[in-house]
Order: C-alpha cells, then structure tokens, then sequence
C-alpha cells in the first residue's frame, strides 16, 4: 500500500552488509568490498540521506588533500605528527595503519581523474591538467605542507562518488534514505542487528537487517551556538549537515567511544570560514595581531606551558588557538591574515605571467571548497593583494578525520605493537574488549558494528583521502566478518511496528495537536526542531565552553548544564514534523543532543584542560602529564540514558621524542 | 549567502517529479512548488530554509537553465557582490563581481577524464582471498608505504 503523512509505507529489506552515508569512508569502502566480495553471493547496500555526487563533507570540493605521505616519508612521522597536534593522545595503530595505505586512494583518485598539480624540474608549479607525470609513477605533487598536496579539487566528489557508484552498482545504491536508529540484536545485546530510517522523498520506513554495518556519517556540526545567527548560520566551517548522527547512533546501540570530550575549533578567514592552510604554508603569509605583531613570536613562551606538544616544530593546533586568544582576550584585536605583505613578497621573484597565476591559485583555494570566502572578498571589496582579512577562532566543531579525535573505540591492525591487554582496571565495564584490537579491523566494540572517517577516535588528520583509506580497511574485514558468520541470522530487539512507531513520533506529535493553536509554530504540545537547535546551541554556548565564555568552563558549569540537557532531552521526544523536510531535521537535531552529551559528559569527567585554545576547565587549568595522559572512553546506556566515562590506558608505538631533537 | 531562484530562467526542470536542484542539495533545502501555494510561482523550484544553506554551490552549478544564484548572506555581507560559476565537462569558469564593479574571471580545471569514463575495475587484478587479513587493498597501485621496521618500538 502506498504510505501517507502519519502513516508511512514499510519497506522491509535483508542484506550482508550495510553501508551508511555515502561519503568519503563510505565511497571508499563501497569501492574496496565489492571486489572481496565477488563471487561471493554477499548482498550489500549503501544508503544516503543525499545524493552521493555531493554527500559528505567534501561535497563542495577540496583544495588541497591533506594526507599524502608519499615516497619520501615514514607512516611513523605521520603517526608522531598525529599525536602531537592532538596533545599526545591517540591511537598509533590507527594513525599508522592510515598512513601505509592512503596513498593508495590518491593515486586511484588520480587515476579516475581528479587534476593533481605538480612540480617540474625546476621547481615551477603547474596545474593538474597539464598531462605530467602522475604521483604513482614518481612525478612530483605541489606541496603546501609537509602532508598536503594542492590539487583542482571542484569535482573532488563527483569523481569519487562516480567510482564507487559503479563499483556498487545502482541497484545496491539507495539515497535520500535517513537512517536514524541502529537495532541491536535480540539474542545479544551487544550485537547489531540492523538499521532503520526513512526517506525524506515519500512516505516510507526502511527497516533493514544486516549481518555487518559501517557506520560513517561524518562529525558533528552546529551544537553549539555559532557567530552567525541569521542567514549566515549555515555558513559553519565543517558541513551544516554534518549532524552527529554516527556518534548519536552508534553510542545508543552500546558502542564505546572514546575522546568525546576533544573537539576542534579551526582559526579560519573571519565569517566566511575560509581554508588558511594555503595562506600560511604555500604563501608564506603571517597572522598578526591589530598593530602587526605576529602573536606566535610574541606569545612563544606561552607554548613552554604544555611540554612537549609546544616544543614540537609545529605546536598542537590548539595552542596555536591559545597564543592567538591571548590578543584577542587582552584587546589587541582584531587578529589579521597579512595577506598584502605575503604576495608582495612572492611577487619580488615572479615574472608577470607567474603572478597571474599566483592570484588564480589564491582564489582558486577558496572557489574549489569555501565559495562563501569569496563572497564575503566580494561584497566588502576585498582583494588579498591590497587588503589584509580578519581571523577568527570559530565555533566548536565535533569530528574525528580533521584536527580533532573524538569518536567511536576501534580494533586496531595486529601487527604494529599494539597492546593487547589494559592496563587499568578500574570502571571499565566488564563486557568490553582489552587490549587494541579484537578481531575485525575498524569493528567497534558493538559486534557487527564498524566505522571509518569521522567516526573513528583517537585518530585525527586522516581528512579526505584517510577517511577513504579507512572505509576500504574497513570494507575488508567486514567481508570476513561475514564469510565467518554464514550462518548468523540477524534478528531485531524491536518490532517493527515500535520502530516505525519511533520514527514517525515527530510526526505524531504534529498531526496530533496542530489544530489546537492558530499559529503552527507555538503551540504548548510540541516544538519545532529549530526552536529545539537553538536552545541545545545556547547551553552548549553559555556552559559548556562555547565561544560566548571564550571557550571557558567549570564543574559548577557544567553541572547546570547537565540540568538543562536533562530537560531538553525530555523535550526532544515531543519535537514535531509538519513535513517530511522537518521529520528529517527533528531527527538531525536529536543526533545531535546526544552527541552533545557525550561532549559534556566527557569534559566534566577529564580533571584537566588537555586542549588549551579549544576548551578550558577553569577550575582545572593545566595538562597533567601523570593522571590524564590517557584515553577517556565511555558507554551510554540506552535503557536508562545514563553515560559511564572510564580511562584506558594509553601507550607509544613509535618514539616520539624525535619531534623535539 | 543562501543561494535563490530566478523565476524568469527556472523551468522546473520541464514539469519532471524532481528537480536536478533537489536531487542534488546535500542539505535537502531546495523544493519545486507544484502549484504555486508556497512562493506564488507554480512549477518553480525555491530554497525552502535559507539560513541552513551551506553555500555548496551544488545547486547553481547542477541547474540546467543556469537559474540558480546566491545572494550573499544578508546578516554579514555587504549587497552588491557575485560569484557565478559554469561548470562544463572538463573546467569551471568564475566570474567574480565585487561590490565596487571590479570584474575577475578564472577558468579551472574539474577533472582529467570524461565524465562517466571511470572503470572502476578495469585492469586491476581480483582480490585474493588468502590475503584478506594483511594489510593492503585487493589492488597495489604503488602507494602503499611500508615503514621502517625499527620505528614500531613494540614489534
């Protein structure tokens, strides 16, 4: 029968293996199983709540990918390079792992066509059209930092998402589906059994059952209060879309997760949020302060506070963050990119052709992935040769593939020294696996449950072409995991009539009480997710370290704010749907309160401020080395909403002392 | 800079259930009003929630009829400026329109290869099985990066 508003459709489907998102991680990981899997009578499905040519976080396109190891550096520099950007504590069997196979998915990339540019013989830089020598047969990429190679990057996506289409075939492919809860399994608790959603097109629930899952839906965007709060709200850094929902989903199916108290907060163009990557390392461009003091020269011994991670060539992004708020705090504001001496520098060696180029490549850094950078230029008559821009820290940004480690607890390759005992005892709930690694590759400690991306913790910097990498890793144990488990037959804890009942409750709600009131959009029975956005953003704001405090927070704080997430919690189960547009929102907002929580939860449990210039616990100011050089993992408890934090301990595998010789 | 529709150039993409705007939106912001009860224009598409718009640009540069622009967003940026791409098969042009008249273009490269060309297996050899636990992907394509065995201090 056909689905009306109120009362959906209900598709019911069973597959090997789900793939949800359909970004990078996603694409790559839709690429790598289908050739495992071949001949093999495995049945696989991606869903995506947009459409794959443009999903994901590098839907607008890239600039630059920021992880290319290449032939002249070892997967452990990237490893200690990992580590100490994110203050020492991660996963060097995860960061390792990713650094021996990304270069793998750029030189496919390369393959289907994304332009890389490129070096001559003399050094001269051209763009990725020119038919040179490509990367995997030696030619020579541009770099703009010891990681990051310039590329055309607009059609990023499209090239990405048109390999993994094929690769998958339409038939596998389902998009505009929202995937909203996963389904433990009735015979195990900790086991997955499914996945449910619906699709913001027409009137249907899709519950589906699957032996093995990969969850990868990207990080987590606007929890916070951010600058703009008009039309410009949805000019975040990361992607607006980006709704939490790999944290919220797999945390209520029992997942650990692990670091939900680190978070990013990017130093980008003022507003428009503009990459700066380029501006610092490909034109050598200095941020000052308002009379034109370079405030990491100014501020440097402030970096003597947090050895080693300031001792390092490049300090920790966040204290980078901590000497650039020292200005602005103390009112030498506002912070400037000197983009004007920058190309006048650059501009001294170049012939006239050369400096035409230079300017393209400027603008082109914003027009390949931040468009919005440009109208701001545009309107307020900026020209980066004659006018300096403004700096900004920006709101706090959720994410594990950027400068930030927050996520999902994963097993680990087995062959890179990782340990495979805990070394604390104490708190770590009894079900959960020791050591690093478990059996599966990328598989969470949910059984049948995998991530990649954004979802994976305690391994920063993979961005693009390393969350691709992980899908593929992530491809391939799933596949075993399958042929292991032949007989295995998912069944879910949850009738399907509840599940469906769950997802359609916004639109219960509306259908409900909608008459009782004149205007639709205030009415004492219901609450529109946007009202609802706003007031999570304005406690995460207000307490919890949000840029209102300058990022500071405090026990008493955050006690206040658990108070309030309490009630919101409660309110979020009578948020309405007019539409399926808005059930989509309800459910995207919803996300991201648990997300938020697990946020909160975790910064209240570290007795410590471990990421000075993203966040401060004021009434614990200070890195400490000997009590808190550790993981802060946890479990949410669906049944009683409650989250258990606990530590875990952490340990180097490679040597990270040869970052301060 | 939400992005918005001009009524004399949208065709609601010829009266087709969807448009190419709202399959391709990642945010799910772009509608086609059937009959005109929502924006006084029937069979023309609108950004139905402008302040969640990300200003991807995925809509103007799908857009058939070239319908689609972005007005800067009126909370931060001055009025009077313009980004407007066109995207062919192979490169994107700009034309770049500042507040005070100055006019810039550039052409940039999208990709090397046809649209549609990619085979994703072409050429490259079936996974092996028996290798399924090792590091590596089913196809080596000279990038993987064995390390220095002596950095691993616990191997």
């Amino acid at each position: 029968m056909a689905g009306e508003f109120g009362n959906p459709e209900v598709v019911e489907e069973e597959v090997d293996i789900l793939l949800i998102g359909g970004g990078m991680a996603c694409c790559g990981a839709g690429y790598e199983v289908m050739r495992w899997a071949d001949g093999t009578d495995l049945k696989i499905k991606l869903v995506d709540k947009a459409a794959m040519d443009r999903s994901g976080a590098v839907a607008m396109g890239l600039s630059a990918i920021n992880t290319y190891i290449g032939t002249e550096q070892d997967p452990a520099d990237y490893t200690r390079m990992v580590s100490n950007d994110l203050m020492g504590i991660t996963r060097d069997d995860l960061a390792y792992d990713v650094g021996r196979h990304v270069d793998e998915s750029v030189h496919l990339f390369e393959e289907w066509g994304l332009p890389i540019w490129k070096t001559d013989e003399n050094g001269e830089r051209f763009d990725g059209s020119k038919g040179m020598t490509p990367l995997k047969d030696g030619g020579k990429p541009v770099r703009s930092g010891k990681w990051q190679i310039m590329i055309n990057g607009e059609s990023y996506k499209w090239i990405v998402a048109e390999a993994a289409k094929k690769a998958l075939g339409t038939d596998n492919i389902t998009e505009r589906v929202f995937i909203v809860k996963l389904v433990n399994d009735k015979n195990d608790p900790n086991r997955v059994a499914g996945a449910v959603g619906f699709s913001v097109r027409e009137d249907k629930v899709f519950v589906y059952k699957a032996k093995a899952i990969l969850l990868a839906a990207g990080g987590c965007v606007n929890i916070f209060r951010p600058r703009s709060v008009g039309e410009g709200q949805g000019r975040a850094w990361y992607p607006v879309w980006n709704a939490g929902s790999t944290y919220a989903m797999a945390a209520e199916a029992g997942a650990e997760m692990t670091l939900m108290e680190n978070r990013f907060v990017p130093t980008r163009f003022k507003d428009g949020y503009g990459p700066v990557g380029a501006w610092f390392l490909l034109f050598k461009s200095k941020a000052t302060n308002a009379i034109g003091e370079v405030y990491m020269d100014r501020n440097k011994d402030m970096l003597d506070d947090y050895p080693p991670y300031g001792a390092a060539a490049v300090p920790a992004s966040c204290l980078r963050n901590h000497l650039m708020l020292k200005e602005m705090k103390e009112g030498r504001g506002p912070i400037w990119m000197d983009t004007v001496t920058a190309l006048a520098n650059l501009r001294e060696t170049l012939t006239p052709r050369e400096v035409k180029h230079l300017e393209a490549e400027a603008w082109e850094d914003f027009l390949d992935m931040c468009i919005g950078q440009c109208g701001i230029w545009v309107g307020e008559n900026i020209e980066p040769e004659k006018k300096n821009s403004e700096l900004m820290p920006t709101e706090p940004y959720l994410l594990g593939s950027h400068s930030g480690c927050c996520g999902i607890w994963v097993s680990g390759p087995t062959d890179v020294g990782a340990p495979t005992d805990e070394a604390y005892s104490e708190g770590i709930p009894e079900h959960l696996p020791k050591g690093w690694n478990w059996g599966y590759r990328a598989m969470t400690t949910v059984t049948g449950l995998w991530t990649a991306g954004d979802g994976v913790g305690a391994s920063g910097h993979k961005f693009s072409s390393g969350s691709h990498a992980e899908g593929r890793l992530a491809a391939k144990a799933m596949v075993k995991f399958c042929l292991d488990n032949k007989d295995y037959k998912p069944e879910l804890d949850t009738s399907v009539e509840q599940l469906v009942a769950d997802i359609y409750q916004p639109v219960r709600n509306y259908l409900e009480h909608k008459d009782y009131s004149t205007a639709i959009d205030i009415n004492p029975n219901y609450i529109t997710p946007r009202m609802l956005q706003f007031r999570l953003q304005k406690i995460m704001d207000e307490y919890v370290a949000g840029v209102a405090t300058y990022y500071t927070t405090n026990a008493h704080m955050l006690e206040v704010a658990g108070e309030k997430m309490d009630m919101l919690k409660e309110d979020a189960q009578k948020m309405r749907a007019k539409d399926l547009h808005e059930l989509l929102r309800a459910w995207e907002n919803y996300h991201r309160i648990i997300t938020a929580e697990a946020h909160m939860k975790h910064i209240e449990f570290r007795q410590e401020s471990r990421y000075p210039g993203f966040y401060y616990r004021m009434d614990k100011n200070f890195v400490d080395e000997e009590n808190w050089k550790c993981f802060v993992n946890s479990v949410y408890d669906k049944e009683t909403q409650k989250w258990t934090c606990f530590k875990r301990a952490h340990v180097d595998l490679v040597d990270k002392s040869k970052l301060f010789k | 800079m939400p992005t918005f529709v001009r009524t004399d150039k949208c065709d609601g993409c010829k009266g087709q259930d969807k448009t190419a705007c709202m399959y391709i939106c990642p945010h799910d912001l772009m509608k086609l009003d059937k009959d005109g009860s929502e924006t006084g224009h029937a069979m023309k598409a609108f950004n139905q929630e402008p302040d969640q718009c990300w200003e991807c640009y995925s809509c103007v540069k799908i857009c058939p009829q070239q319908a689609i622009e972005a007005r800067h967003y009126a909370d931060i940026v001055p009025l009077g400026g313009s980004v407007q791409p066109l995207r062919g098969s192979d490169s994107i042009m700009w034309t770049i329109k500042f507040r005070n008249g100055t006019l810039k273009r550039f052409k940039f490269p999208i990709r090397t290869t046809p649209e549609g060309s990619i085979d994703p297996y072409g050429g490259k050899p079936e996974a092996d099985i028996s290798k399924i636990e090792e590091p590596g992907f089913f196809v080596q394509c000279n990038g993987y990066r064995t390390g220095d065995p002596s950095e691993l201090i616990k191997v």
